[in-house]
């Protein structure tokens, strides 16, 4: 039934019109306005003038916004591996759960991913908090006698609470596609590594995860750039030197009130997600060639 | 093969690392969720049980007030995602044409383009070229955060039908035309009927993440467009109240409730889909 426009003009129209439309109107059109905002400059309070100007972009090179870059690579990077390790056996145990109890397992790593974010955000820092469950819980234990009164571990409002809530919330991101590559590979591929004399430790090395590389690969990318563009966790999570590149466009707008200094911002961030994306791309194509 | 060389779910440090994962995951929201029933403002010492939260909540004018413009945000997008996505998905299954890849790939954008960027986007936009008037009666008064979700969510839509669609038998619909059925008959007989597990799970999804939605309507919400998101962001912003772990649990119970649905509706089918 696939055909060329020409055969179904009518057909044709009706189906491309509407998202076309919608998505040059409400999508494209808001992008274009911002990257002629980051190439504009601010005459006064309300009045933005676009002037054609790298200023904004040159602008961003400065030290304390190439940090702030540098930090949001860097965090994203962290969590994305802690996301690897602590995903990859999971989902190899669920890959090589038997069939009965695959589907409700991945469902049990699934379900947080529906429940809100923000809430998945605060439930953390009830458990973070100078008063929160972990905090009791080592006061409920302190030898109070010997180490005197507890004082309460700073767990929130540092680089380490955004890292822990990054990963909260990518985990189930990163356990999919690695499961959907493990659950696909040829198992007898392993079984006669086993066999044929290699360890547990040689065979998963040299044979699992080679073999999964495409769901590895994946997964590092689907985890990295939620990551990257993050602005609850660090707002909600972070202290002031743990702001993450959202968090600085975001004051640019709201509190800064210089919009085409946050728009060029934005659209290094936006340039930097595509790139990823692309890059994915790239490997799987090879992959399949 | 219980306890085969490959059934890695029988070690012990296999388990125990899955228990260490499950308490990670679940351990916040359960106690969240236990705490809302607590007969205490301190949300850490059990002192028994109550559902005072759960009244102050429905008492909460303003709290209601967004839960219900996040519902009908929700509902309206969705609707609209559904329609949009569809079409989206049919055009590109369907026809082959110059730009089609272009077409592809823009669609698919809407998924990749960071929150934030979106959000700050639609800010410049609802400002600059559309200001939306204010004061306008319900649910008019949330246009601009309905057209900001869809512009997010049909694209999603968009990827779960055409998965779907790649799945169809192209000879069901040559019979019906050899047999002198129209476009429409072909469509409503025999495409929507194949396509009605994808739509119910795209449309489930275009609901769960326009209700899900923080940081959009954060940019596009003005003082009279609260949503429940947005409420909840200002209540937890600085303290950690039994009232908001009462909204949280609803909030968990009604998306676990929309997922319990959409699994009964598709049976084994969202779990492979989601991949």
């Amino acid at each position: 039934m696939t055909e060329r426009p020409k055969a179904a003009r009518g057909v044709f129209a009706l189906l491309a019109g509407p998202p076309l439309v919608w998505l040059a109107l409400f999508f494209v059109l808001p992008l274009v306005i911002i990257l002629g905002y980051a190439l504009g400059e601010n005459r006064s309070l309300t009045d933005i003038a676009i002037t054609g100007s790298f200023r904004n972009f040159g602008r961003a090179l400065q030290p304390v916004y190439l940090g702030v870059l540098g930090k949001s690579l860097w965090f994203a990077a962290l969590t994305t591996i802690a996301c690897l390790v602590i995903g990859f056996p999971v989902a190899m145990a669920i890959a090589f759960a038997p069939a009965r109890w695959r589907l409700a397992l991945l469902l049990l790593v699934m379900l947080p991913f529906w429940v809100n974010l923000l809430i998945r955000t605060y439930a953390l820092m009830a458990v973070l908090r100078p008063e929160g469950y972990i905090n009791s819980l080592i006061k409920l234990v302190w030898p109070a006698a010997w180490l005197g009164d507890f004082v309460p571990l700073d767990l929130l409002h540092n680089n380490a609470a955004v890292i822990i809530g990054l990963v909260y919330v990518q985990l189930p991101f990163m356990v999919l596609p690695l499961y959907a590559a493990l659950d696909r590979l040829d198992r007898s591929l392993i079984e006669a590594s086993l066999d044929l004399g290699a360890g547990q430790l040689t065979s998963f090395a040299r044979i699992t995860v080679p073999l999964a590389m495409p769901g590895i690969i994946a997964g590092i990318i689907i985890t990295f750039v939620p990551t990257l563009g993050a602005y609850l966790t660090p707002d909600l999570l972070g202290g002031t030197s743990s702001q993450m590149i959202a968090n600085v466009i975001d004051r640019q707008f709201r509190s800064a009130n210089d919009w085409p200094f946050g728009a060029a911002l934005s659209f290094i961030l936006m340039a930097l997600a595509l790139v990823a994306m692309a890059l994915q791309g790239l490997v799987t194509r090879r992959g399949r060639a | 093969m219980a306890g085969g060389p490959l059934d890695y779910g029988h070690r012990w440090p296999m388990r125990l690392w899955l228990a260490a994962v499950g308490v990670f995951l679940y351990g916040p929201l359960l106690s969240l969720m236990a705490f809302s029933f607590n007969n205490s403002r301190r949300t850490i010492v059990w002192r028994g049980f109550t559902l005072d939260w759960y009244r102050k909540l429905f008492a909460d004018a303003d709290l209601l007030t967004a839960f219900g413009n996040s519902l009908t945000i929700a509902a309206l997008s969705t609707l609209v995602s559904l329609g949009l996505g569809t079409a989206t998905a049919l055009l590109l299954w369907r026809f082959r044409f110059e730009g089609q890849t272009a077409i592809a790939g823009l669609v698919a954008l809407p998924i990749v383009v960071p929150e934030i960027c979106l959000g700050v986007a639609f800010l410049v936009f609802f400002s600059a070229v559309l200001p939306w008037p204010t004061g306008l009666a319900w649910p008019f008064n949330l246009g601009a955060i309905i057209i900001a979700h869809i512009s997010f969510s049909f694209s999603f839509v968009a990827l779960v039908v055409r998965a779907r669609l790649a799945g169809f038998d192209h000879s069901l619909a040559d019979a019906a035309r050899d047999l002198g059925a129209s476009d429409g008959t072909i469509l409503r007989d025999i495409l929507l009927p194949h396509l009605s597990p994808a739509l119910i799970a795209g449309g489930l999804l275009a609901f769960t993440l326009s209700l899900d939605d923080f940081v959009i309507t954060f940019f596009t919400s003005g003082p009279d467009t609260i949503t429940f998101p947005v409420k909840v962001y200002a209540m937890v912003r600085f303290s950690v109240t039994p009232e908001v772990n009462a909204a949280s649990t609803l909030l968990i119970l009604l998306t676990a409730g929309l997922a319990a649905l959409a699994l009964r509706l598709q049976g084994g089918d969202i779990g492979r889909e989601a991949l």
